[in-house]
């Protein structure tokens, strides 16, 4: 798994690829604690490159969404593949989140 | 198609998902299942091991062992054993879909996946073990999502 992070305005686009699993859930969610640590609270999760993720991967993307929820923030999706896009539909993730195609459909909503 | 039988035994531990998905992939590959299919045996796999990982062996070590058996007809079982806490992953409730961020509890969702996913999952207990079957019907089965 690798995470990329980019501002755009005031939402904090960070791009992450490969796979989020139980292994690697844990990092996942401690950098996106971070980045609420450090005031963030506008999130835009892409997933065009990532190729897998498990429940532990929702897991810490509910806990993620529950603390910005708090801090008045939210977090929200686009371009979800394959295996992801099931996941997400299966899961009911895909009608509690709002997701977009693309990046640019998103950020258009700022 | 042959019959084909291989299994692994790893210790029952985080570390050991890596490996485990490796050897199922290495052979679910071979047997013509489409990319998405092929994930969605790995994620049911994943989900399996990790609830035994996490719960089988409270305080002490253990070992699972992971069996894939292909039959001619093309019907992949993949046999999860551990000898842990009696738990049977198909009594578990499933969670509520339908709910908000707010309500949504963190856990539960995947057994879901693998109820969701799997042709046919089986249970049952031998020789003071769990024995978790996750059944395929072949490759050519159509499986509509959600």
């Amino acid at each position: 798994m690798e995470i990329n992070k980019k501002k755009e305005k005031d939402v904090l686009v960070i791009s992450v690829s490969g796979r989020i699993d139980a292994v690697t859930a844990p990092d996942f969610e401690k950098n996106l604690s971070e980045s609420i640590g450090a005031g963030e609270k506008t999130f835009l999760i892409k997933m065009n490159q990532l190729e897998y993720i498990s429940s532990a991967g929702l897991r810490s993307i509910l806990a993620i969404a529950k603390v910005l929820k708090t801090k008045e923030g939210k977090m929200i999706f686009s371009g979800l593949q394959g295996p992801v896009k099931d996941v997400f539909k299966i899961s009911g993730f895909g009608s509690i989140f709002t997701i977009y195609d693309t990046e640019e459909d998103a950020l258009k909503q700022f | 198609m042959d019959d084909n039988l291989q299994r692994i035994v790893v210790p029952a531990q985080l570390k050991s998902l890596q490996k485990s998905i490796a050897f199922v992939s290495s052979f679910t590959r071979k047997l013509g299942f489409d990319s998405r299919r092929l994930s969605e045996i790995e994620l049911c796999v994943e989900e399996v091991l990790v609830n035994i990982f996490n719960y089988a062996y409270p305080g002490e070590p253990g070992e699972v062992e992971i069996s894939c058996h292909s039959a001619p007809e093309g019907t992949l079982t993949i046999r999860i054993v551990d000898s842990g806490i009696p738990f049977n992953v198909l009594s578990s409730d499933d969670p509520d879909i339908s709910l908000s961020i707010d309500e949504r509890h963190i856990g539960g969702l995947g057994i879901y996946f693998v109820k969701q996913l799997m042709d046919r999952v089986e249970y049952h207990r031998e020789n003071n073990k769990n024995v978790l079957s996750l059944i395929n019907n072949g490759t050519a089965t159509n499986r509509p999502v959600g």
